[in-house]
């Protein structure tokens, strides 16, 4: 593992890539991160001067759609991700290596780059019955992450799974689905939510540790505040649509034709931080609100235990029966109502019945 | 804090009666002053444009035909939702205020002597007045302990749920970087999906819906029944006992 000492600017020179491409690459990830006119030569100094950052990419009880996502990254493309700016020494899903061999590279990671290695972790390891219903490598998921958060030096969180504990950990979550950062609380954890995230988000956040050796600013959530700190909403494209008051009302009708706003059909956009209106899908082709479709909510905790995704009020849960607020406000609203009704009644009855008292007794 | 035995409730008749500058002689105590009626009424409207506006944001109005452009009905309802959000919580601010600076009534929707065993005997006395149990009511120169009551849990509780939901709700679009969400983004914190906050201030509506129904009943119900002034008391600020 010579790995550790060379360059990224070696490694892209060494694939035969010339001083003008690397350069091209530089600005290209320089404007897609949105830095300014100085960025791409800092980044050109930083891949010439570096050594590669190496990373352990882990799965737990995930779908893999984010590593589905990764590789269709276009701004980097991720084959320079892999092979130039990271030195992705172990990912089992994806690596050429298998069984002890593949295992090995944990233990040597870890002795080697101590404290210098990233943990990518998509997924999340289930702790209930000691984490039997995920076993990695003839042990529970939970101990591997256990094993390799100790001497990392940051641990990226992938997508809802990492982040949130995504469908798996959907009431009542049988086997105790537990996102990252519930287990582990001694690293900084860097959450990338989405299911998946944002391919360009993804390489986007590696590309920013790597270049500037640090690790991005997070928000309240952890999340990188580049990406996330922005909903949907505040950066959609049919955003004049909320505002004039023009929304669909059924998915054939003349407003979803027009392209009117989805609020009506339950969109989370207004509840959803994430990148999605801005940076988009398959290298900036759409988003599911320019395919038609309401957001779903997919990077937000919880997303998939509130009900319908085409409902605009979601459902309350703690009501035992699903509610949503209108439905419980208006039945406690309608029950006071008439218990307000029925005492004005008797109020009324009654005074009568003491008038006619008191008029019985002055005769 | 408040002396509402019959005895004090004559006191302070006593001391009203004095005055010589009555043409007619009526049994009257000042409670509401100025700066109390004032926020009540200009919070009544805050809360009536907040409850109906608030309902639309929610639901979402009809669809308006025409150029986006040349709409903008949904912004508008969110302006007025907005500016009616910051009257509302400036007003109750200085409704605060007023609990330290006025007399002894403005401190009582802030305050439950939950603590107090006596306290809660008249509240069990309110509860059978209201459940026909008894001929008269207590008099109270102010709210009495039951109002006190479902005063500091339906409204002032709830408002200030809302204020401060609210204002998390508004630094999302104001931004990250923006005071409202610096002072108030800790929400996020305890509800870190904001859908479940929008549904919690929804909830909140319905609370005071339900609060403003009571209210403007009993208000009614008592001028009429309690012999003593309710509703014009929040106009003049003198509730008349009228026996």
């Amino acid at each position: 593992m010579s790995a550790a000492t060379e360059t990224y600017y070696s490694v892209i020179r060494r694939q035969g890539i010339t001083r003008r491409s690397f350069h091209k690459f530089c600005s290209l990830t320089a404007t897609s991160l949105g830095l300014g006119p100085l960025a791409a030569s800092r980044i050109a100094n930083a891949l010439e001067t570096r050594p590669r950052v190496p990373v352990i990419w882990m799965h737990g009880l995930e779908c893999t759609c984010c590593s589905e996502s990764f590789i269709r990254s276009a701004h980097p493309l991720v084959k320079d991700a892999v092979l130039s700016m990271i030195s992705l020494d172990y990912d089992d899903t994806i690596m050429a290596a298998a069984g002890h061999q593949a295992e090995a590279i944990l233990e040597e990671t870890r002795a080697k780059h101590k404290g210098k290695y990233l943990l990518a972790v998509e997924g999340n390891p289930p702790l209930n019955e000691g984490g039997m219903f995920c076993i990695d490598g003839g042990k529970p998921f939970v101990e591997k992450l256990r094993m390799m958060a100790e001497d990392a030096m940051a641990i990226i969180a992938w997508g809802a799974c990492a982040s949130w504990g995504c469908v798996q950990a959907a009431k009542p979550n049988p086997t105790q689905a537990t996102p990252i950062d519930k287990v582990i609380t001694n690293k900084p954890i860097i959450k990338v939510p989405g299911c998946p995230p944002i391919a360009e988000v993804m390489t986007g956040v590696v590309t920013f540790i790597t270049t500037f050796g640090k690790l991005p600013e997070l928000d309240r959530q952890g999340r990188p505040k580049m990406f996330y700190s922005q909903r949907i909403h505040d950066k959609c494209y049919r955003r004049p649509h909320f505002d004039a008051g023009q929304f669909v009302e059924k998915w054939d009708d003349e407003g979803a034709r027009k392209g009117y706003c989805l609020y009506k059909m339950g969109c989370k956009g207004p509840t959803t931080y994430n990148a999605c209106s801005t940076v988009r899908w398959n290298g900036g082709v759409s988003f599911p609100i320019q395919s038609g479709h309401g957001c779903i909510g997919c990077s937000e905790d919880g997303f998939w235990d509130k009900g319908s995704f085409y409902d605009r009020l979601t459902n309350i849960k703690q009501f035992g029966i699903e509610k949503n607020a209108d439905q419980i406000g208006v039945a406690a609203a309608g029950a006071v109502g008439a218990a307000v009704a029925a005492h004005a009644a008797v109020t009324a009855v009654k005074r009568l019945a003491s008038k006619r008292e008191d008029a019985a007794k002055d005769h | 804090m408040i002396d509402s035995t019959p005895h004090a409730v004559a006191a302070e008749i006593a001391v009203d009666a004095a005055r010589t500058d009555r043409s007619v002689e009526r049994n009257v105590v000042y409670v509401y002053e100025a700066p109390v009626r004032l926020w009540h009424w200009i919070n009544a409207l805050a809360i009536l444009v907040l409850g109906l506006t608030g309902y639309f944001i929610g639901s979402a109005t009809p669809t308006v035909s025409g150029e986006a452009s040349d709409n903008f009905l949904f912004g508008y309802i969110r302006f007025a939702h907005f500016a009616a959000g910051y009257v509302l919580a400036v007003s109750f601010l200085l409704r605060v205020y007023w609990a330290f600076m006025g007399n002894p009534h403005a401190k009582q929707i802030f305050f439950v002597p939950v603590w107090r065993r006596s306290w809660w005997g008249e509240v069990l006395h309110e509860i059978r007045w209201y459940a026909f149990l008894i001929d008269q009511p207590k008099k109270y120169v102010g709210h009495n302990p039951l109002a006190q009551l479902t005063m500091f849990f339906m409204y002032t509780v709830t408002v200030l749920f809302m204020i401060v939901t609210g204002f998390a709700l508004y630094g999302e679009g104001a931004g990250h970087d923006s005071w409202q969400y610096k002072l108030f983004g800790w929400v996020f914190s305890i509800w870190p999906n904001s859908q479940d906050v929008h549904t919690w201030h929804h909830l909140g509506l319905w609370i005071i819906v339900t609060f403003a129904i009571v209210h403007i009943y009993v208000a009614i119900r008592e001028d009429i029944m309690s012999r003593q002034s309710i509703i014009s008391s929040m106009i003049s600020g003198e509730r008349e006992f009228r026996d």
